[in-house]
């Protein structure tokens, strides 16, 4: 019978072949391990310093991928493989499944009845017609409405249910396939970026992962404030930065976004991500000499010398945000009108008299201080997001419907013999058949009570 | 009373109902399982009760989180999965020898969690604060418990089967005799992954899209993502490799249990081996 292969023939076999699916789903495992053994594209010292590498094999990993694998020629050939195996094989199996589905098989000879684990016969008094009405109705109301067909004096029966939980295997191969176009549609039109904006100004460019140029976006991102909070004991809490999209000056958008909570306009992204110091923080202090009484506000920035009144002055040296929990401090010194320095001393913004205390021959409060951020954005352009979404769904569905729900069919035959009327029953489920079993028993009862009366 | 009252009591029970379910096996008495099944059910309620007192005691100091924010709560619930999905189970399959094989999961996570690990509630980062986390979590534990229970029933496939080949046509006695038979155990294998693996593709999917709203990439190839799906390679593997080539029996067994180490190793091994940006390392 079999004819024998032609090497295209064999080419196909291969590429339809479930072996070959088993097998590359292992490879893809087994390789994939490698790139979380070694960290990803790290600079050259980094694998040479902290893997104890000798300089030959670091050449022979690096010519191998190892240290980008998961964009290397191999892995994306061997994913390739894996996309090229998987429509090779639907397009195999795909049109035999489809017949079923949309053509079904209506009439059931000898031969399928044997076929069926699940089958019965019985001999019934009385007319083909009614033996048909009867048992029609019966499928009817358990199971669902047959369709007739009269051929060669015998009338049969077919009744299905769940015909499309056939596809749920074709649609979770199909979700895998539509994963892979968006994931490539994100890699050729859109890009990872990233942007710092200091409080209180904008940008109208990105910087992108990949590359040296800046790109232009085409509108301007303006960031008005940007906020860290802490929970007692010093972790961070939230980070966030009141955000305005601005076109040709206009304010179009504003929105505070906090990690988790991005800002998405024409299609980019912006995500909160990281922050800093921009600058030196600035100050105003009243400074009161202890000597004449007289008081002074002045304006301060960090690490730059303020004269006083009198001959000293004063700098201050550093910064914190909420020091021991007591809110803003700076710590500062001053010197004295005849040059001599005084030692450090810390000055609390929230308890404006303390610092007289400290009895020196100026006493600072802390009036406002003020240390400009910026916020560190990613920017991200992905058009091919929803496309993954859709396949992530659609992989869920079909596969619940390839596992959970399952197609039942059931046939039957009632013919006139010389003894009466002679009904064949069976049927089968394309999985969970223990289930099918246990209504195919109880169908069996009641049509052996509906006919029989 | 407090969630570490009942977490005590959690971890109790399960060490109870794991010697009540080898005793079963031993005394070949319906009782003795039936006992060890309730033990099972109400060290599953004082877990529940447990982990709803550990929420409430976040949310009175101020957290407004799941109580699913770090290893140690993380532990505590993939105990709970696993009972979860076992009594679900035993509700349809009533082999009560089972327990003996998924009970240790359970337990040996307990008390590694009470021993072990560090439980002080802590706020989260502002990284981990989502409801993507909870969704993430909750799937991606359900297939893990479920991979766990379907390892459970594969080491007893692999006890029993040997013996069953050597016994020929006589059914085979003594202990062995209260496991299921070869073929109801490789079915629960196989029902059991049929489970997990859907959850473990929505755990692996809530992640791909929480890190998308925080990150701006839903895939980036970090440790802990890529042996997920390592894993879901594996049990890919197996159903593919049961429905065509027949990897019925003894090889989908081994195949199960490779893959619950594999899962086992993404869970802990990725964080305490590995480096990655996920927050249950370390404790
Ligand atoms: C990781 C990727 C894949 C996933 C998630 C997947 C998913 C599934 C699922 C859930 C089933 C149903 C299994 C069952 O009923 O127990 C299935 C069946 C099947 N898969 Fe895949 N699959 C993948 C890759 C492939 C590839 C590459 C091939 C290519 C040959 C393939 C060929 C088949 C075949 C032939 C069946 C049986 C179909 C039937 O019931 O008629 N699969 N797959």
């Amino acid at each position: 019978m079999s004819q024998p292969q032609t090497f295209s023939d064999r080419v196909w076999d291969f590429f339809c072949s479930l072996k070959l699916a088993i097998v590359t789903l292992i490879i893809l495992a087994l390789t994939s391990i490698i790139g979380t053994v070694i960290e990803q594209n790290k600079p050259p010292q980094h694998y040479l310093q902290n893997y104890g590498m000798s300089e030959s094999t670091y050449q022979l990993l690096d010519t191998l991928q190892f240290f980008d694998m998961y964009r290397s020629w191999w892995f994306l050939g061997l994913m390739g493989l894996f996309a090229v195996n998987l429509i090779c094989c639907s397009i195999k199996r795909f049109p035999g499944i489809w017949k079923i589905v949309s053509q079904p098989r209506l009439v059931a000879d000898d031969g399928l009845f044997r076929t069926f684990s699940n089958r019965d016969e019985l001999l019934i008094a009385g007319s083909v017609e009614s033996v048909r009405d009867k048992l029609t109705g019966l499928l009817g109301a358990r199971f669902a409405a047959p369709t007739v067909t009269e051929q060669d004096g015998k009338i049969h029966l077919f009744a299905q249910k769940g015909k499309y939980a056939r596809l749920g295997v074709y649609v979770t191969h199909a979700s895998i396939l539509i994963i892979f176009i968006g994931a490539m549609i994100g890699n050729v039109f859109g890009y990872k970026a990233y942007v710092n904006i200091v409080e209180g100004s904008s940008i109208d460019k990105v910087w992108p992962r990949a590359g040296q140029e800046p790109i232009d976006i085409g509108f301007e991102v303006r960031c008005d404030n940007f906020e860290v909070e802490f929970y007692e004991g010093g972790r961070p809490k939230l980070f966030s930065s009141d955000l305005v999209v601005l076109e040709g000056g206009q304010e179009v958008l504003k929105k505070t976004i906090i990690v988790n909570d991005p800002l998405t306009y024409k299609g980019l992204t912006f995500y909160q991500s990281s922050y800093g110091p921009a600058g030196d923080p600035t100050f105003r202090f009243r400074v009161t000499a202890r000597d004449s009484g007289e008081t002074v506000e002045v304006n301060a920035r960090q690490g730059q010398r303020v004269a006083l009144p009198g001959g000293g002055s004063f700098v201050v040296n550093r910064f914190a945000q909420n020091y021991d929990n007591f809110g803003p401090a700076v710590q500062m010194q001053t010197t004295g009108a005849d040059g001599r320095q005084g030692n450090p001393f810390i000055v609390l913004q929230n308890f404006a008299d303390f610092d007289v205390r400290r009895g020196g021959a100026y006493s600072f409060s802390l009036l406002e201080s003020d240390q400009r951020y910026y916020t560190g954005l990613q920017v991200a352009k992905d058009p091919g997001v929803w496309v993954v979404w859709l396949g992530c769904f659609l992989m869920v569905f079909g596969s619940l419907t390839a596992f959970f729900w399952s197609h039942r069919r059931l046939w039957a035959v009632i013919e006139p013999l010389d003894k009466g009327v002679g009904v064949k029953i069976g049927g089968s489920a394309h999985r969970n058949q223990p289930a099918f079993t246990l209504f195919f028993d109880e169908l069996k009862k009641d049509v052996h009570e509906t006919l029989k009366s | 009373m407090t969630s570490s009252l009942f977490f005590n009591l959690t971890t109790g029970a399960y060490f109870v109902a794991m010697v009540v379910f080898i005793l079963y096996i031993a005394a070949k008495s319906d009782q003795v399982g039936f006992a060890a099944t309730v033990i099972g059910w109400l060290g599953f309620a004082a877990n529940t009760v447990a982990i709803g007192l550990r929420w409430r005691e976040a949310y009175a100091m101020g957290f407004q989180q799941a109580p699913l924010s770090n290893l140690y709560e993380s532990v505590v619930f993939f105990a709970w999965s696993i009972l979860l999905v076992y009594l679900l189970f035993d509700l349809k399959y009533k082999q009560r020898a089972v327990g003996a094989f998924v009970m240790p999961f359970a337990f040996a996570g307990m008390i590694w969690a009470q021993w072990g690990l560090d439980d002080t509630i802590a706020p989260l980062v502002p990284a981990l604060q989502s409801n993507w986390l909870t969704y993430h979590v909750i799937t991606c534990f359900i297939g893990y418990a479920a991979f766990a229970v379907a390892c459970g029933v594969s080491i007893m496939y692999l006890i029993k089967v040997g013996k069953e080949e050597a016994a020929g046509n006589n059914p085979i006695g003594g202990v062995l005799g209260m496991f299921p038979s070869t073929k109801i155990l490789d079915d629960i294998n196989y029902k059991a992954i049929m489970v997990g693996f859907p959850m473990l593709t929505l755990g692996i999917i809530t992640g791909a899209a929480w890190a998308n709203y925080a990150w701006g990439t839903y895939w980036s190839w970090d440790p802990k993502e890529t042996w997920s799906l390592i894993v879901w390679f594996i049990y890919a593997a197996f159903l593919h490799a049961r429905f065509t080539r027949g990897w019925v029996g003894r090889r989908a067994a081994w195949l199960s249990i490779f893959g619950f180490a594999a899962t086992i190793f993404c869970y802990l091994g990725v964080n305490l081996v590995l480096s990655g940006l996920h927050s249950y390392g370390g404790g």
